[in-house]
């Protein structure tokens, strides 16, 4: 409280709203993530507390920091830029990651035409799917044998790696 | 006059980011799978990163910072190792 008493009217109006404004619009991305249904609508909620929540919470803590040092305080901006960086590559992590498992169960979340597509091999090995197609090239007759047996037997393997 | 409106925000800040983090909260005890559980675990640091810079701006203390920054990079972390959890089984091949 004493900390608070000598700090002039203007920076503490530009303060209060930067706090303000990020505290509510983090308050309301966890509103959302609580409570919106389907995961790949709730990945997009706390999106909301990771720009301008924290924006505005950081614009705010230079601003009176600022202030007490009698000179420009940059501290904040390391955070700022550490959020704003690795956010997007978690939720693009994490949603692949959903992706993947609600594949691997044929999930009836997906829509049907992303259910049935081949799974996304990016972030895979590339040898097993390249070693399963040269092989019906070489002998015609054993082609769907090989296959079928190649896909029942990769299933389970798979759903045990989603579980 | 200027303490008692930073004294408002401030505390309105705290408030509604402690809700927020409760929120997250009850998203990892109900979430149905594995994966709404790691995005609410990122939802939980992120929010208590910011209820830890409000605090700090609230009592004039510079340690408050420091712990939101460690907090910042943990997160990333964390959120990355589980996510490559899930897709792989294992963490590090």
């Amino acid at each position: 409280m004493n900390a608070l008493d000598n700090i002039p009217l203007w920076i503490a109006i530009l303060a209060s709203f930067f706090v303000v404004l990020g505290a509510t619009l983090t308050l309301i991305g966890a509103l959302g993530f609580a409570r919106l249904e389907r995961f790949y609508d709730r990945i997009h909620a706390p999106t909301l507390g990771t720009s301008w929540g924290t924006g505005g919470i950081i614009i705010a803590s230079a601003i009176l920091a600022s202030h007490f040092e009698g000179r420009f305080i940059f501290h904040e901006l390391v955070i700022g830029f550490c959020v704003m960086v690795t956010i997007p590559v978690t939720l693009m992590l994490l949603g692949r990651a959903a992706l993947h498992r609600d594949r691997a169960e044929n999930s009836p979340i997906l829509p049907p035409e992303m259910r049935d597509g081949p799974i996304d091999t990016t972030l895979e090995d590339p040898s097993e799917d390249t070693q399963e197609q040269e092989d019906p090239e070489t002998s015609e007759i054993p082609v769907t044998t090989a296959q079928g047996t190649v896909s029942a037997e990769k299933s389970p393997d798979e759903e045990k790696k989603g579980e | 006059m200027s303490a008692t409106i930073l004294t408002f925000a401030l505390s309105y800040a705290q408030f509604a980011l402690a809700l927020a983090a409760c929120l997250a909260g009850t998203r990892i005890v109900k979430g149905p799978r594995a994966q709404d559980r790691v995005l609410a675990l990122d939802t939980l640091y992120l929010t208590v990163m910011l209820l830890f810079l409000v605090t700090g701006m609230r009592l004039g203390s510079i340690f408050f910072f420091e712990a939101a920054m460690v907090i910042a990079v943990m997160g990333f972390v964390a959120t990355v190792a589980l996510a490559k959890f899930l897709f792989r089984g294992e963490v590090i091949e």
